[in-house]
């Protein structure tokens, strides 16, 4: 742990004990704390700011981090997850289903690992195969009949490389998730909430409105990936999650998200209920202004966004 | 048979590959020798053992187009470093160096063109710039040419190949998938049809996104098409592939591809599926 992190710690202990102290007592310390607090604001931007593109990638994998069922619990009421895709099978690494965000009825699409040994094996790490992305669009057909605007909470390292997945179409699987999200004649809000890996996120990932929790990364492939194809060695990730420019900050610099949802200081695992409360409040947020616009307006406004991305120069 | 055998000692497959002359190439499969101007009769497949070489844009369309019916439009769009790249040399050097040895400005090419007669809008990827991967450029340049399809009417065709997005424009590349998927709507919502080739290889955020919401997929026999490259579903699953894994007929057999069809036979078979899905009468026969 390095010494800002250090001072943080004592300086965030000290003033919560302050505060205990103030609110035992009945004192109104506020004018007194107010310069602790400030520092403690600014070492805590501080800590954000000076992490390594590699670090912020730990930080989206790092044990414990909300899944989006864990978002669910503290966010949502009503879930009910629809399993299936009419077709071949059911794919526990991505789920979904109608739920209440902060009361207002949607539909849910969202990369799910697992949160102990036995279920990350159950739910592939995160990794779909075609029947995730199946149940994908079967869901959108859902939102688009009965109105419900589409949240998605992204997390995948990519789409499952496997055999199975290859003869069962995984390209066209995710092609046609990517095609019916162009489609939607409802709201759309995306949010990446721990890895953003290649086709397999952006399947689920054609919102009106992208957003990226603090610590998340998103990009065409895999630190792991682009260093196995750039140096034939997986081990010098460090260095391709540096090149890919990969994080929130990233990301939003290159016109990629809307917004970067903050996080905890050291990262939505070390307190949950903040993470979620955070993203909550950003996604209600989006979906309000959204609501005001009708299903042809949200097409076309979608439609516009993700046609303007790109980066080259004309002749 | 001496004779015969004499002869065939003098055919350039006994020569070492760097120092076959001009005028032949040596099939990649059969190990044959084959004069240039019989492989561009034939499509550049080999008349010997019918393997399909990969063909670079230029020559996708002129086995695809009527002789001098191409207008090209794409060419104005140039890459740029949106990331300041680097891995083992800056972006910016690989470019110059692809754009140098294929004269384009990134590996797509598109335009317009008859094919028997058929006015249609064309896209062809260009494997031989840094192996057809889709950035910004790309997806740009095929969002046009859907646009345009869209705009004049016309069906549109691509052929695909490509390893896939590319990794030195990071996010970006990946937001092309949906880009382009955006384009081709003008298409789906006029009625126009698309048309999509699938080639040697076809892989990647490319097999994810345009290549394969087409209304029509045609495969080049024995190509490699797939998302996940082999190598890495075999270091994922650590078994040998089956043999045939992720080869056109492959796809055909699982129901991904609508036919796998020769190179030789790809302008009869566009312009008469192409002729029924726009509802023209039938060419004049000999026409």
């Amino acid at each position: 742990m390095s010494a800002p992190a250090d001072t943080l710690r004592e300086l965030e202990a000290r003033l919560r004990d302050l505060e205990g102290t103030a609110q035992r007592t009945g004192q109104n310390l506020d004018a007194a704390l107010a310069p602790l607090r400030a520092e403690v604001e600014r070492l805590r931007g501080e800590g954000h700011a000076r992490l390594t593109r590699w670090e912020r990638v730990a930080l989206a994998r790092a044990p414990g981090r909300p899944t989006a069922l864990d978002y669910v619990e503290r966010l949502c009421t009503d879930f009910t997850e629809l399993h299936g895709d009419r077709a071949y099978g059911d794919d526990p690494a991505l789920i979904g289903g109608p739920a209440r965000w902060g009361g207002v009825p949607v539909m849910l699409l969202m990369g799910q690992k697992g949160r102990d040994t036995k279920s990350k094996i159950r739910r592939r790490f995160g990794m779909s195969n075609p029947e995730g992305y199946r149940k994908a669009v079967r869901l959108m057909d859902l939102a688009d009949r009965f109105g419900l605007p589409v949240v998605t909470l992204i997390d995948t390292p990519g789409a499952y490389p496997g055999i199975e997945a290859e003869e069962r179409g995984q390209g066209w699987a995710i092609a046609e998730s990517i095609q019916r999200m162009v489609r939607l004649r409802v709201p759309a809000v995306c949010v990446v909430i721990g890895e953003g890996g290649s086709g397999g996120a952006l399947a689920i990932g054609v919102g009106n409105r992208v957003l990226v929790q603090e610590n998340a990364w998103y990009s065409v492939i895999s630190p792991e990936g682009a260093a196995s194809i750039i140096w034939k060695d997986a081990a010098k990730a460090p260095e391709a999650a540096e090149a890919l420019r990969l994080t929130a900050p990233d990301l939003l610099e290159l016109g990629l998200v809307e917004e970067v949802v903050p996080e905890p200081l050291g990262g939505a695992h070390l307190d949950p209920d903040a993470a979620a409360a955070a993203l909550g409040e950003a996604v209600s947020r989006h979906l309000a202004q959204l609501s005001a616009l009708g299903p042809d307006e949200l097409k076309a406004e979608r439609s516009a966004r993700f046609r303007a991305l790109g980066s080259f120069r004309e002749e | 048979m001496a004779l015969d055998r004499f002869f065939r000692r003098r055919r350039p497959q006994q020569q070492p590959g760097a120092e076959m002359p001009d005028l032949w190439t040596q099939c990649p499969r059969c190990k044959e020798g084959v004069y240039n101007r019989d492989l561009e009769l034939s499509a550049h497949v080999c008349p010997r053992c019918g393997h399909h070489l990969r063909l670079d844009a230029g020559q996708r369309l002129a086995v695809l187009l009527d002789e001098g019916s191409f207008q090209r439009q794409s060419g104005r769009v140039w890459p740029v470093d949106p990331l300041a790249f680097e891995d083992t040399e800056p972006y910016p050097a690989r470019l110059a160096r692809a754009q140098q040895k294929t004269g384009r400005p990134d590996a797509v090419l598109t335009g317009s063109g008859t094919i028997l007669g058929l006015p249609v809008t064309v896209a062809a990827m260009d494997f031989a710039f840094s192996g057809g991967s889709m950035g910004s450029v790309v997806g740009e340049e095929i969002a046009r040419a859907a646009e345009h399809a869209a705009g004049a009417g016309t069906p549109f065709v691509l052929v695909a190949a490509s390893g896939g997005a590319r990794m030195q424009e990071g996010a970006l590349s990946l937001m092309q998938m949906a880009k382009t998927t955006v384009a081709l709507e003008g298409l789906a919502e006029r009625g126009i049809p698309y048309v999509s080739i699938l080639s040697d290889p076809t892989t990647g955020g490319v097999t994810a996104s345009f290549a394969t919401v087409a209304d029509v997929i045609v495969a080049e026999p024995g190509a490699l098409i797939g998302f996940a490259g082999p190598r890495v579903i075999q270091q994922t699953i650590r078994q040998h592939l089956p043999e045939g894994f992720q080869r056109s007929e492959f796809l055909l057999e699982h129901g991904m591809v609508d036919a796998v069809v020769d190179r030789r036979e790809h302008r009869a078979y566009l312009r008469s599926l192409l002729g029924v899905l726009t509802r023209q009468p039938a060419p004049e026969v000999g026409a």
